[in-house]
């Protein structure tokens, strides 16, 4: 952030917090000015929580996402939450869809749906949804999959009445996740068999940490292919694909209030 | 039964007492969510009409969640002291509001009646009360908890020093535990939040912080925030459990959510006691709360947040807890949607717990998606400290890396000490005084490099 700054005559000080800072990327060792934070390091956390501020608030560019679909079908659709403000307040709405918008979905017979949903970090859904997408289908050659759809003021369980109106038998939501002060672009994706408007967090299975500096795009398709081949077997997602998984499919269920977020 | 109050010419009715309670909140996202807030503001200032005339003890024959449905409320009603009731048991919520702000209601009058007091008095009046209220009557009461310290003398703040890591990172936790002694943090804890919530892990991490502690002989007490059924574990393959950690709720099935009973609970605190770590005091327990719990779990019952977190208190004060915070802002929007409610919430958590005499401290914190920033929480931490708060939650840089939230920074509590004019533990104290760390005269605690220290071999 300050690379292409000239630098202050106090940074040529040698720090000796610089060998502990290689232990953590805690905000360890900061200086004090009387018992405050230096100007660089209050600075340096406003554009933090700026950039995490910005990635909750932007809206998904739809335009340039379908730019990169070339004449691929596509569908848009959004939730009942009709602002940021009424999602962020209200993630029931967040989970079904707007009726109008779900008209619009056709239904008939997929193997899976592919849903690129805002969530609480659009920076993450631009950047890496339809790659992953892209990835998935050159792993999925043998399945039918559906057009992405694109769904906005989305949360996790909007992918359930989708993949239902649709007629998809598994749904794959991507989607940008609560947005933290290091990265602010992290996006989750969240597999789901046999789903239905409804459908209990526990029957989900969920990769997560795919960025540029997390898990990689190709990293997250090898194992999204793992477990969709495997709940295709298994008939299901969720705890039970999760005990089926071997060590280097790394899987995360969701983690109950107070422990960590519940932003699903 | 119903209650009703004329204002302005209009009248509004209030079909049970939970509505009417629910509908005399202040505004909050979560009771919106719940569908229990007020529909106009005026409405909302009929039920506290309608909530001051409330004699106080109709909360003793009247319950908001029935008692054969819940164990949280047949242990308040069960442990309910009639004689410590007995000096406010002839008010109103609203003669208990003018009772508790009047100079009759002393630091001992307010400790006496402590054990007399339900949550759902405690809530009702909070409702009628402005913020300054909460903060005038909080800063009078005293709750005073030992283990290796003295946590909640007058004109001591405590803090807990939080050194999360992601994965859990032994170098990495101690480098941010160094960190924090270095800024006089930690009398209250040194407590991790594991990214890994397992017996091994938990066990690892104890025994690096104990190492620590026992190391450089800091008069405090260390803990590792794992589920009780671990800690309970952990104390069976004789772990250095100082405290046990757990996060409750204000109704039993929101407790059956978080995987614990009134029961393993009185388990994991007389397993602790027969631990007989604590060198001045035996208080063992440690509890997280936050409004909002019970009804992400469906678990409240139609009761409005804050009454249902006010409920959390009754059962931590069970178990004669060390310490307990609200993690206010933790929760999101969807309950506390800004700044004002969450300082709110945080004032009324604290009211409401002091009133009925448990330790309490808070997590001053938010998320990236709610409309607050680290402005809101200078106010808040200000508010807190002039309202006495027992302590306060420090992370490095106010960054907690690990639950990806905001809280306070180190060099936030130094400064509100300093604004404040208050003092760590006195235990604590003296021992930053004889690391080197701290002018007890100036009150300052000295910016020195980890080099220059012992403490600076910590992470080695």
């Amino acid at each position: 952030m300050t690379d292409d700054r000239i630098t202050s005559p106090t940074s040529q000080i040698p720090d000796p917090w610089q060998d502990l800072r290689q232990l953590t990327r805690a905000r360890i060792g900061l200086g004090r000015t009387g018992n405050g934070l230096k100007t660089n390091d209050v600075l340096d956390f406003q554009a933090s929580h700026a950039q995490a501020r910005d990635a909750v608030h932007t809206p998904l560019n739809i335009e340039i996402l379908t730019g990169s679909l070339g004449d691929e079908p596509y569908y848009c659709v959004q939730s009942r939450a009709p602002d940021r403000s009424t999602y962020l307040r209200r993630p029931d709405l967040g989970r079904r869809l707007d009726p109008e918008a779900a008209a619009t979905l056709p239904k008939g017979d997929w193997d899976v749906v592919f849903v690129a949903g805002d969530g609480l970090s659009s920076f993450a859904t631009q950047q890496s949804a339809i790659s992953l997408f892209r990835a998935m289908q050159a792993q999925l050659a043998d399945w039918t999959v559906a057009p992405l759809v694109i769904a906005t003021q989305a949360r996790v369980a909007l992918g359930d009445e989708i993949a239902v109106m649709l007629g998809a038998r598994m749904v794959v939501m991507m989607i940008g996740e609560r947005p933290g002060l290091s990265v602010a672009d992290s996006m989750g994706v969240y597999l789901t068999y046999g789903p239905y408007v409804g459908c209990p967090d526990s029957s989900r299975n969920c990769l997560s940490n795919i960025h540029p500096h997390g898990m990689t795009v190709p990293a997250a398709a090898a194992k999204l292919s793992w477990l969709m081949r495997e709940a295709r077997h298994l008939k299901l997602t969720g705890v039970g694909l999760k005990d089926a998984a071997p060590e280097v499919v790394t899987l995360e269920t969701s983690v109950p209030l107070l422990e960590k977020d519940n932003d699903q | 039964m119903a209650y009703g109050c004329t204002l302005r010419g209009e009248h509004y009715t209030f079909g049970d007492l939970k509505t009417l309670m629910a509908k005399a909140s202040p505004a909050r996202s979560g009771d919106e969510l719940a569908g229990l807030a007020a529909s106009s503001d005026a409405q909302r200032i009929a039920a506290r009409y309608a909530l001051a005339d409330l004699p106080l003890r109709t909360f003793l024959h009247e319950t908001l969640i029935p008692y054969e449905a819940d164990d949280v409320t047949r242990l308040i009603m069960d442990t309910h002291d009639a004689q410590a009731f007995s000096p406010v048991a002839s008010l109103t919520v609203g003669g208990f509001r003018d009772w508790l702000l009047s100079d009759e209601a002393t630091s001992e009058a307010l400790s006496s009646i402590a054990a007399g007091i339900t949550p759902e008095m405690a809530a009702a009046v909070s409702k009628i009360m402005r913020n300054q209220d909460l903060m005038t009557v909080s800063r009078k009461i005293r709750v005073v908890t030992k283990f290796r310290n003295t946590i909640g003398l007058e004109g001591c703040l405590a803090t807990r020093l939080q050194p999360n890591h992601p994965t859990d990172d032994l170098k990495g936790i101690a480098a941010s535990t160094l960190d924090g002694l270095l800024r006089g943090m930690g009398d209250a804890v040194i407590g991790i939040n594991p990214a890994t919530d397992s017996v091994s892990n938990g066990l690892a991490l104890l025994e690096m912080l104990d190492h620590a502690r026992q190391r450089y002989d800091i008069p405090t007490q260390t803990c590792v925030l794992t589920h009780v059924t671990n800690t309970i574990e952990i104390m069976n393959r004789g772990g250095a459990v100082d405290l046990v950690l757990q996060s409750i709720a204000g109704t039993q099935k929101a407790n059956e959510g978080f995987g614990v009973s009134l029961g393993i609970l009185k388990e994991a605190h007389e397993a602790a006691l027969t631990l007989n770590r604590g060198t001045l005091g035996n208080n063992v327990m440690y509890f997280e709360t936050g409004q909002g719990a019970a009804l992400s779990a469906e678990a409240n019952h139609g009761v409005d947040q804050q009454t249902v977190e006010a409920r959390a208190y009754a059962v931590a004060r069970a178990y004669n807890p060390l310490l307990v915070n609200t993690v206010v802002g933790f929760i999101g929007p969807e309950y506390l949607y800004d700044g004002k409610q969450i300082i709110r919430a945080a004032l009324e958590d604290h009211f409401c717990a002091k009133l009925l005499g448990v330790p309490m401290g808070c997590d001053a914190c938010y998320t990236n998606h709610a409309e607050a920033d680290q402005d809101d929480m200078d106010n808040l931490m200000v508010l807190l400290g002039a309202a006495g708060i027992t302590f306060l939650i420090g992370v490095p840089g106010a960054d907690d890396i690990m639950l990806n939230y905001q809280s306070l920074s180190f060099h936030d509590l130094l400064s509100l000490r300093k604004l404040l004019n208050l003092k760590p533990a006195p235990e604590f104290a003296g021992w930053l005084e004889r690391m080197g760390l701290y002018d007890a005269r100036n009150d300052k605690v000295l910016d020195v490099p980890p080099g220059q220290t012992l403490l600076g071999q910590m992470v080695r």
